[in-house]
């Protein structure tokens, strides 16, 4: 790592430089998940995937979206959606923090200039019934990385253990790319025929889904849809189809679908503030029920490593 | 003698955690060692945020051989039972010696343990160390199942002696410990081999490891100082912050900056909390200003532009922060200007306090009336009282604390000052939580007092409508802390008031808080709040006020005697009276006098037993038959004298004084005089003499709940 880079010139060049360190270290790369979800976390290839015995390397990048993070496209710092990259290694390796820092490497951080620090932060997700021991990565004192061992995901003790890294992108962009402003920052070449900044692409976004997320989102249909998605979640779990084989077709990952939709739909009803105090507690607690149940499930299935259930 | 030197390297140790493991790892494995039968010279445990390390000095090379011998059943006991010793012994039945005993033959065990390697020893406590090792919280890794406070990776455990160094073979779930070690993460370069503790510490230094964290601690500590020096600041010294910082740093590297302009005017205490709790900064201060003009952070590595890139990085971490702080900091202000810290405080309504109290906003007026009444007793204003109430917790509504909690009252304090309050009202946005800890002062004000006062009563009796009391260890809502700071506040500036009418009355209020929280659909339900309750907090307070005094060295059975006396909800008397009588109970006279008092009670209680009367009035010094009589007769006259106004003024030293006074005349009464006489008439004039040394003894504290 005492090679340093070339320094990268924009949002979109971190990712693919990421997309390709991770690729050559052996991560399937994978897409974002097709759904609305809070963190990366909640991607399946994740999620369920961190489950059972059976290994696993991938890394992606997920669009995530946090509604009370939202600040009109102001805030220099805020955005009620943003990106996170993902990586995913089961079980962790010996040399995961190594391969970490290499991917800073490739971004253009020089160690060889930086502070690089891991300090201390216990990861804990209680809608997923998930924990973990790990670090935030500081650079020169900013928070550029989550670096997370998980012990336990849906209530399940994790054998083997995942490795999970988490690079908050536009933060790590800004800092790379010396930007002070999320809005400025070069989302393309800034040589580019048509240069884009991160403001072109997102800040109309921003501008509408802070109204909607905070003042418009129609908190009736939002809590109807939240019982919805948790009914069905139950039933679909409650429903497992054989194969032509006579093997029974547990279907966890459409129900995680509606447990994913249940956590959001909560983020969107917090947002909109007619959740109190005590209620919160208790729809995190639904929400956990279903992410455990989907767990449980998963873990009877082949790719969670149980085979062929009976 | 060989020194033994052991490392677990391992990913980065939480900072928090680091003290106690290195005195785990000392502790675990020298007890280990000595329990094997090993000695040593001297021990010393270090940590970095990598590493734990252990150096063993002047260890014995084997351990000393025990014979053991054990007596067993006789020879011709039942074959269970010698089946059963040779379980225990794990010999068989040739193993054993026969001896010949007083009752016949008996077996004997005879056990020899040779003398053990130091080696295997070492290397059986290290893997059980390792295996059993008490972090807070620990994890696992991969694929494997050991578990540790992060990642383990290497071992190193080896013996030296003159003849050299040796590795201790060993492995703990695939580790196998080695004699090698590696530096700094990216100073360093790449793994070495060591051959003793000096030459270990000696490497470490080169590739840019400070062991001892006490060392780091003190280089940060006097980089620190001397940067802020050069600057004309001067270093706001930080002892937990520097402990932490020196666990995060193995090559510490300190770098200072100066904060920039446009944040000089918030509040320090922002200034250095933001910057402590998110960044681990020091902050220092322009002595002639008293303004947090700068920040000293700690690097862990040199670099080729001597730090001027990763400043570079701190200080924009710091801008973006302190612009927070600031947008939270100047929007308040303007809310304040605009809606008024009365109206803040109104906006709590919508701040929960408890689930089924309500908001804190419906503690205002709880708070108010508790304070005004207490101010009122005590000699103050109400309406200072009530201002300071209104005020006193606006800032939870502001960004600033949403923030940084732990600024609450810091916050409200400025807010205050800016409005337009006094400096002693506003003082009291700080001062009511107070005090915090058992280090923390107490106010001493006197609309302070009463406010913090009505605090910890409106807390306590609130909990006690609940009925979530303190039961054990378990005391989420730190209901101890509150009684132990009303005491405190009460005890220190000696405030009379009687506590139990402020807790009936604070039960009351939040009853009927409960009720109306409740929706409660019996109209009927009466407001006031039972008794026994109010007695039950009250019998709370006193059990905190006797450890309190047993902390000062106040006998149990001495505040038991004072418990018992009337006025005991006015804590202030209480204190003063045990003080008083503990201190007499330090004197001769004090001694001897309970002695009398006690022989006097019992002869005067078994004879009222007896005769089914109680002796109380009457004593006339006419019937006196004796000098001595006569002289208790004016002994008691004169400390009664005395006494009576003393106890009216509360002078409890005074009345115990006239009290030792007695001891004389009582002892000589006891040793001239039998009170068990035939003739009737002095008989009973006797008694209702004693009666008179019991009701006078009994004015002061109720002697007879002293032990002994």
């Amino acid at each position: 790592m005492t090679n340093a880079q070339t320094a990268p010139r924009s949002f979109q060049e971190i990712i693919l430089r990421l997309q390709n360190y991770w690729a050559a270290q052996g991560c399937a790369i994978l897409q974002p998940y097709d759904m609305e979800v809070g963190a990366g976390t909640f991607h399946p290839g994740t999620t369920l995937r961190s489950l059972g015995s059976r290994p696993w390397a991938a890394a992606y990048v997920q669009p995530s979206r946090r509604p009370t993070d939202g600040r009109y496209g102001e805030n220099p710092n805020r955005l009620q959606h943003y990106y996170q990259y993902q990586v995913l290694i089961k079980p962790s390796p010996p040399q995961l923090q190594a391969l970490y820092l290499g991917s800073l490497d490739a971004i253009g951080i020089d160690t060889g200039l930086h502070d690089i620090r891991f300090v201390e932060d216990d990861w804990e997700s209680p809608t997923l019934g998930a924990w973990g021991l790990g670090w935030e990565v500081w650079c020169d004192g900013m928070e550029v990385s989550q670096f997370t061992y998980f012990q336990q995901v849906g209530g399940h003790d994790c054998k083997p253990v995942s490795g999970e890294l988490t690079y908050g992108l536009e933060r790590l962009a800004m800092y790379v790319l010396g930007v002070d402003h999320v809005m400025d920052m070069p989302f393309n070449d800034p040589d580019a025929p048509i240069p884009l900044s991160y403001g072109d692409v997102f800040r109309q976004t921003e501008q509408e889904y802070s109204r909607w997320n905070f003042d418009q989102a129609d908190t009736e249909m939002l809590l109807s849809h939240f019982k919805d998605a948790e009914a069905e979640c139950e039933r679909i779990l409650a429903a497992p189809q054989p194969d032509k084989a006579g093997r029974t077709i547990v279907m966890a990952h459409p129900a995680y679908d509606q447990a994913i939709k249940a956590s959001h739909l909560f983020n969107l009803l917090d947002a909109r503030g007619v959740i109190s105090v005590t209620e919160r507690q208790a729809y995190i607690g639904r929400v956990r029920a279903l992410a455990k149940k989907c767990a449980d499930a998963f873990v009877t299935t082949e790719a969670g490593g149980g085979g062929t259930a009976a | 003698m060989p020194d033994l030197l052991i490392e677990l390297f391992s990913e980065e140790i939480p900072a928090r955690m680091q003290a106690k493991a290195r005195e785990d790892l000392k502790r675990v494995v020298t007890d280990g060692l000595v329990e094997a039968g090993l000695n040593y010279a001297s021990a010393g445990a270090f940590s970095t945020p990598r590493r734990l390390t252990l150096t063993v000095e002047g260890l014995t090379a084997e351990s000393r051989p025990v014979r053991e011998e054990r007596k067993g059943p006789n020879t011709s006991a039942p074959p269970a039972a010698i089946e059963g010793f040779l379980r225990s012994t794990g010999l068989a039945l040739e193993q054993l010696e026969r001896r010949a005993d007083k009752k016949g033959e008996v077996f004997f065990a005879v056990i020899e343990k040779p003398g053990r390697r130091a080696q295997a020893i070492v290397a059986e406590v290290l893997e059980a160390a390792i295996r059993d090792f008490p972090w807070p919280k620990s994890m696992r890794w991969g694929s494997g199942s050991l578990r540790w406070v992060r990642p383990l990776h290497s071992i190193l455990c080896q013996m030296t002696t003159e003849a050299g160094a040796e590795v201790v073979p060993m492995s703990v779930d695939g580790i196998e410990a080695g004699n090698t070690t590696e530096g700094h993460r990216f100073m360093g370069a790449g793994r070495f081999a060591v051959h003793s503790f000096d030459d270990y510490r000696a490497k470490l230094l080169r590739a840019k490891v400070m062991l001892d964290s006490a060392e780091r601690e003190a280089h940060i500590l006097a980089d620190a100082q001397n940067a802020a020096f050069a600057a004309g600041l001067e270093l706001v010294e930080d002892k937990g912050l520097l402990t932490e910082v020196a666990g995060l740093v193995e090559w510490p590297v300190v770098l200072m900056g100066r904060i920039p302009d446009a944040f000089l005017d918030l509040p320090p205490e922002v200034l250095q909390t933001s910057m402590k709790e998110h960044q681990k900064f020091f902050s220092l201060k322009n002595p002639a200003t008293g303004r947090i003009e700068g920040f000293v952070t700690v690097a862990n590595r040199e670099t080729p532009d001597d730090g001027a890139t990763i400043l570079k990085g701190n200080l924009k971490v710091l801008s973006a922060r302190l612009s927070d702080a600031k947008f939270f900091w100047e929007n308040d202000i303007r809310t304040v200007d605009s809606d008024s810290l009365g109206a803040m405080t109104a906006m709590l309504a919508f701040v929960t306090y408890q689930n089924s109290l309500g908001s804190i906003w419906d503690r205002i007026p709880r708070l108010s009336s508790l304070s005004e009444q207490i101010v009122s007793d005590l000699g103050g204003e109400r309406k200072d009282a009530k201002e300071a109430c209104y005020i006193m917790k606006s800032d939870l509504r502001t960004q600033t604390v949403r923030e940084f909690p732990e600024l609450q009252g810091v916050i409200g304090r400025y807010l205050a000052l800016h409005e337009g309050h006094s400096a002693h009202i506003a003082d009291i946005c700080v001062s009511h939580y107070a005090p915090l800890g058992p280090s923390d002062a107490v106010p001493n004000e006197v609309t302070a007092i009463a406010v913090s006062l009505a605090e910890k009563l409106d807390t306590l009796t609130g909990f006690w409508v609940l009925n979530e009391k303190p039961t054990g260890s378990k005391d989420p809502y730190a209901l101890r802390r509150s009684a132990i700071g009303a005491i405190r506040i009460i005890v220190a500036n000696q405030v009379r008031l009687s506590l139990i009418q402020y807790i009936r009355q604070g039960l009351m209020m939040n009853e009927s808080a409960r009720q109306r929280w409740a929706l409660d659909a019996n109209p009927n339900r009466s407001e006031t709040f039972p008794e026994p309750e109010a007695k039950d907090l009250l019998a709370f307070f006193h059990d905190r006020l006797k450890v309190h005094l047993r902390d000062e060295g106040i006998r149990h059975d001495v505040i038991d005697a004072c418990l018992a006396m009337p006025g005991n909800d006015d804590l202030t008397l209480l204190v003063k009276r045990a003080e008083a009588l503990a201190a007499f109970l330090k004197t001769e006279d004090g001694e001897n006098l309970i002695q009398g008092f006690k022989r006097a009670n019992n002869i005067l209680s078994q004879a009222e037993a007896k005769d089914g009367v109680e002796y109380s009035f009457g004593a006339d010094v006419k019937f006196a038959e004796t000098d001595e009589e006569r002289a208790l007769f004016a002994a008691l006259d004169a400390a009664e004298a005395r006494i009576t106004p003393a106890m009216a003024s509360e002078d409890f030293g005074q009345a115990m004084a006239a009290m030792a006074s007695l001891r004389a005349p009582i002892d000589a009464f006891f040793e001239a005089v039998q009170i068990n006489t035939d003739n009737a008439i002095v008989r009973r004039n006797r008694l209702n003499l004693l009666s008179r040394i019991r009701q006078i003894c009994l004015s002061v504290a109720d002697l007879t709940r002293l032990d002994g």
